[in-house]
């Protein structure tokens, strides 16, 4: 008898699950609640900060290859490459070292001078690395998750760097992660100042890596290929001075009021490792009254 | 439903671990933009192998985790994934007997469908895909789905996963 019975596998080739209809309504009812609420009222902090932590790991591991490649390039280079990286190094940071004492003396002098004008001081900033972790599958969404988190002093509106220019900010810190939007992202715009003229505008993400927009630049301006692009430290997100970019188009539309600028991030950030960021947390408004200055200053 | 217990529970989610591992592996140059999506695939061949175990609210809870992971909005991949189970468990029937270069045409159909609803969310909340390159990636996943095919059910035969 046992042989007329359908075996496992043959029952399952006809079963009908008369019940998945409603549990899709109920996954999908529930994925949607889900998503309004942590779009709308960011409510699932929380949640997303646990379930961020118990994915860490995966992280680590997806890093595994990566690390393990450098490590062992590390253990197994040569005596003698490591003796002329050593060297090199050592007389690079001679060279910055003499760049910096330059540093200092400019900006005790700066700082005297601004004092004489009575204007707000610029703080040093502290400097903090991370290592990348992910990037975004979305290529229209241009987000990087960092590996370190709240828990390492990162916060909201943190502007983040690599050496050659501005990378982005952190929109959102969980425990030990972390993730920045880039400057070229669609819905990101950065106050900018065009090094040599002083012209200020916005540097607005186009969606490709290699491209910002520069919008609202009258015809009349004075505007060339290769202007170098600094922030301008309006919105008091991002520090005053540091390179953004440079113009490599710009184009007279005579029927549009404004002229077609592009531009070039400085940053490279098809290829980021490493990133810095900078904690100038507390000057994020200028402040009413001298007193101010002077606690926040010190 | 049957009286032998369920197997191998370990050896899926060890394998969608795998998947998304290999998801966060940028590919060379402009071929990246067909880096499929490892996760989904994994997801559609358990729910084709084993329709009576993994299913929408499998694909729900994988897509949450992959929300979290690539720090996206909390509920995109999830309905997304969601969505892709159910359609699977609808038509496994019909795709399962098929030859595998025609299954790779069902395939690309479920993938596009979660690309489609990954970028429907994206641009309701405001990033509208400006071109239609987001669907490279379906086309990434239906080239490697017999590579992956034979991998898994190589795997799911070896450790008797049933």
């Amino acid at each position: 008898m046992a042989a007329l019975k359908p075996s496992r596998r043959i029952s399952h080739l006809f079963a009908v699950n008369p019940t998945a209809v409603l549990h899709l309504a109920l996954w999908g009812a529930l994925s949607i609640a889900l998503m309004t609420v942590d779009h709308r009222y960011h409510a699932l902090d929380r949640v997303r900060d646990v379930l961020a932590t118990v994915i860490y790991p995966l992280h680590i591991l997806a890093r595994l290859p990566t690390d393990g490649q450098n490590w062992l390039m590390e253990k197994w280079a040569s005596r003698s490459a490591l003796l002329e990286e050593n060297a090199r190094l050592r007389e690079k940071q001679i060279l910055l070292n003499v760049q910096l004492q330059k540093l200092t003396t400019l900006e005790a002098e700066n700082r005297r001078l601004r004092s004489l004008l009575e204007s707000a001081v610029n703080t040093p900033e502290r400097v903090l690395i991370a290592e990348l972790l992910a990037v975004d599958f979305n290529p229209y969404r241009h987000h990087i998750l960092l590996n370190r988190g709240r828990q390492h002093g990162l916060y909201v509106g943190q502007p983040v760097l690599d050496q050659h220019g501005i990378i982005g900010q952190i929109i959102r810190a969980d425990p030990l992660t972390a993730t920045a939007i880039l400057i070229t992202d669609p819905n990101h715009a950065l106050p900018i100042q065009i090094n040599r003229t002083g012209v200020r505008t916005l540097a607005l993400g186009t969606g490709k890596l290699q491209e910002l927009e520069l919008p609202h630049i009258a015809h009349n301006e004075d505007v060339k290929v290769g202007d170098v692009l600094v922030t301008s430290g309006m919105g008091g997100r991002f520090p005053r001075g540091y390179p953004v970019g440079t113009v490599t188009a710009v184009e007279f539309d005579p029927g549009s009021p404004f002229a077609r600028i592009l531009a070039k991030p400085a940053a490279q950030l098809d290829r980021i490792r490493e990133v810095m960021l900078l904690d100038n947390q507390p000057p994020i408004i200028a402040p009413e009254s001298t007193d101010a200055v002077a606690t926040w200053t010190r | 439903m049957t009286g032998t217990p369920p197997t191998g529970r370990w050896v899926i989610a060890l394998s969608l671990l795998c998947a998304f591992l290999l998801s966060g592996i940028a590919w060379p140059g402009e071929l990246d933009r067909f880096r499929p999506d490892w996760v989904a695939m994994t997801l559609i061949y358990w729910c084709m192998a084993l329709p009576q175990r993994i299913g929408i609210g499998v694909g729900w809870g994988v897509g949450l985790l992959l929300d979290v992971g690539r720090g996206g909005l909390l509920g995109q991949h999830a309905l997304a994934l969601a969505v892709v189970a159910y359609l699977t468990l609808q038509a496994y029937r019909r795709i399962r007997v098929a030859p595998l270069w025609q299954q790779t045409f069902s395939i690309l159909a479920l993938l596009a469908v979660e690309r489609i609803l990954v970028f429907w969310i994206s641009g309701v909340i405001g990033y509208p895909p400006r071109d239609w390159w987001y669907l490279a990636p379906a086309l990434g996943g239906m080239a490697l789905w017999p590579l992956l095919f034979i991998i898994l059910r190589d795997i799911r035969r070896y450790f008797q996963v049933s």
